[in-house]
């Protein structure tokens, strides 16, 4: 703590750091502390709040699982193998983290909307992404993707290969090196790029907006609710909103923060 | 010879003509011929392609051109997995997420052993290792000494058909690498894996292998007993490398006043350690003090011999000097008779003049005992 305050130079670089802290933080606990928990307990007793919240952690859930299912797969080919035109796989992970959400939304909307191949073939399965719940897995899938690969592929980059080489040569084969070795020492790295993202995929409200207004996730609710009734009406589900995520967050840092095994 | 882990020899290993190119490091028509059983070290500086060459023979590089044979068996395009070989790398590479008997049954259970059959054979091999004290730490609490013994075990307790060493000593301080040392060929002398040890040190090639192929920019440039190597360098680089040396194989015996005396077949050489049993002593040319007259100095060891070689080097000659053995030393078992002994030695091109040197010429040497490195 002295050493922050330790000389002139660092007592301002702390006091303009402080600024950004109190930035942050703030409004955030403005808001949690403006409403009243009888209040929050009412918004949690209405099924449309609870619909939308129990929606909003399924969609995202589902968007994890599916990222989960082949981002770890390319992480894993990014951490291990040099092939031509990687630097532009590896920027492709990285788009939909600066493309408005919007412009997101919409560039689904091209190839999974009514009237696209796409959108008619999974059609014909019965499964539609326009104004129902599988755009908005889509929506969320896009837009917080890069969390899971990164963290999934930093992972991998610290399992030193040589441990893999070793198990093949005591005879697993690649699956098995890969199963007993490189994933539960990656593990930790994969599991904080999953609660990342699907921290992220909660938040969503650009893409899915463009997908499917309805079913209403929960921040399509709470816009839709300061826009028709005003702030006092928005502001429990906010309130909701952010505890919930800041919960996930602190998991999150929980997990990601604990020591790692020795060497 | 079987013994309580029931760990059985080696296989033969050939190497024919391979190639490999892997980033920097390039292998030129390597050839290899490996006895059942042999101890066969691959000595070569930093960046020749010696792991690169081990990691190809266990099968994590392909290579696209030649053939290896294990048990003259074409393993070339066979995967790791189904090669039977061990290996272990000089950092050791433990699997931090298990302990060390978990580590060592990796092997054993992807067999599909019985946990009660794994538990004993991993007890049985962790007290081969001398490490069964530690068989629940995890790696990251383990000294250096004991994660290459931890390592060792692991590749061993498949019964490889070949085990190969990548700097197996080079990782650890200098106490615990003599002991790691004499180890590995304790080991190898009860277990009788056919080995491949790759390094960079001498000292640890001569004392640990039958035979040594020198390797140099991704090529085999010399292979032959160490005695060979050394003796008689097939170049100007190994030459170099292995530097010029006197290098004697003996048996180490207590002697008079604190002295411990290294016993070769016809000379007795008064030595300073704490060893005792068969050892190697190293000598460098430059320690040797030679004069026509017997020597009256604090050098515990002097000798009488003549000269058999001079080689001028420029500044520098050196000059060779057979020592007869003596009659009265104890010879090694089975041996009928001594030998004598050649001594290396470096004087300046001005002593050789002033001396008046010549091949033939009888001439004392003496160095003291201190000189003589025993490992």
């Amino acid at each position: 703590m002295k050493a922050l305050l330790a000389n002139r130079m660092r007592v301002l670089f702390t006091l303009l750091g402080s600024l950004l802290i109190l930035f942050i933080a703030w409004p955030l606990l403005r808001t949690v502390t403006a409403s009243s928990p009888v209040v929050l307990w009412q918004t949690l007793l209405d099924e449309e709040v609870r619909g939308s919240i129990l929606l909003t952690f399924y969609a995202s859930l589902i968007a994890t699982v599916l990222a989960f299912v082949c981002g770890v797969p390319l992480a894993y080919l990014l951490a291990r193998v040099d092939f031509p035109g990687k630097w532009l796989i590896e920027g492709v992970i990285d788009v939909p983290i600066v493309v408005p959400h919007s412009a997101a939304g919409i560039a689904l909307l091209m190839v999974f909307g009514r009237r696209t191949l796409v959108g008619q073939a999974f059609g014909l399965l019965g499964v539609k992404f326009v104004s129902a719940a599988p755009g908005i897995v889509i929506a969320m899938l896009f837009v917080s993707l890069s969390f899971l690969v990164n963290s999934a592929r930093e992972g991998f980059e610290a399992v030193d290969p040589r441990l893999e080489r070793v198990a093949r040569t005591l005879g697993a084969s690649p699956w098995r090196a890969f199963w007993r070795v490189s994933f539960p020492l990656a593990w930790r790295s994969i599991l904080s790029g999953m609660i990342l993202m699907w921290a992220r995929g909660l938040s969503e409200f650009g893409a899915v907006v463009i997908l499917a207004y309805h079913p209403m996730v929960a921040p399509v609710l709470l816009y839709e609710r300061f826009e028709s009734f005003g702030l006092q009406y928005a502001r429990p589900v906010a309130t909701l909103m952010i505890l919930i995520c800041l919960g996930a967050f602190v998991v999150l840092r929980m997990t990601a923060g604990r020591k790692r095994g020795g060497a | 010879m079987k013994n309580h882990v029931g760990v059985r020899g080696g296989g033969s290993v050939q190497v024919r003509d391979l190639w490999v190119d892997l980033g920097e490091f390039h292998l030129r028509e390597i050839k290899l011929d490996i006895a059942p059983g042999e101890y066969f070290v691959v000595l070569g500086p930093t960046g020749a392609g010696k792991t690169v060459l081990l990691e190809t023979i266990a099968g994590l590089h392909q290579s696209p051109k030649g053939r290896i044979l294990l048990d003259g068996e074409d393993v070339t395009d066979t995967p790791p997995e189904r090669r039977g070989v061990g290996f272990v790398y000089q950092d050791y590479v433990l699997f931090p997420h298990l302990d060390v008997a978990a580590n060592i049954a990796f092997g054993l259970k992807l067999r599909g052993w019985q946990r009660k059959a794994i538990e004993k054979r991993v007890t049985e091999m962790g007290r081969l290792l001398g490490i069964d004290h530690l068989l629940h730490r995890r790696p990251g609490t383990l000294s250096g000494g004991e994660k290459q013994r931890a390592a060792l075990a692991r590749a061993l307790v498949v019964e490889p058909r070949l085990l190969l060493l990548d700097e197996p000593l080079s990782a650890l301080d200098p106490a615990t690498r003599e002991g790691l040392q004499r180890e590995l060929a304790r080991l190898h002398q009860e277990l009788g894996t056919t080995t491949i040890h790759v390094t960079h040190d001498f000292e640890e090639a001569v004392a640990l292998g039958d035979r040594i192929a020198v390797v140099h920019e991704g090529r085999v440039v010399q292979v032959g007993l160490p005695e060979e190597i050394f003796r008689k360098p097939g170049s100007e680089f190994v030459a170099r490398f292995v530097g010029v040396r006197n290098i004697f194989r003996g048996e180490i015996r207590p002697g008079d006043d604190g002295y411990r005396v290294l016993h070769i077949d016809g000379i007795e050489i008064a030595v300073v350690t704490d060893l005792v049993g068969q050892a190697h002593g190293s000598l460098r040319p430059e320690d040797i003090v030679l004069s026509r007259e017997p020597l009256r100095s604090s050098a515990r060891n002097s000798f009488r011999g003549h000269i058999v070689d001079i080689a001028d080097r420029g500044a520098i000659v050196y000059v060779t000097v057979r020592v007869p053995f003596d009659p009265s030393t104890k010879l090694r078992a089975g041996r009928a008779q001594g030998k004598p002994l050649d001594f290396t030695c470096v004087i300046t091109k001005t002593s050789l003049e002033e001396m008046e040197l010549r091949e033939g010429l009888a001439i004392h040497i003496a160095f003291k005992a201190s000189a003589v490195h025993v490992f």
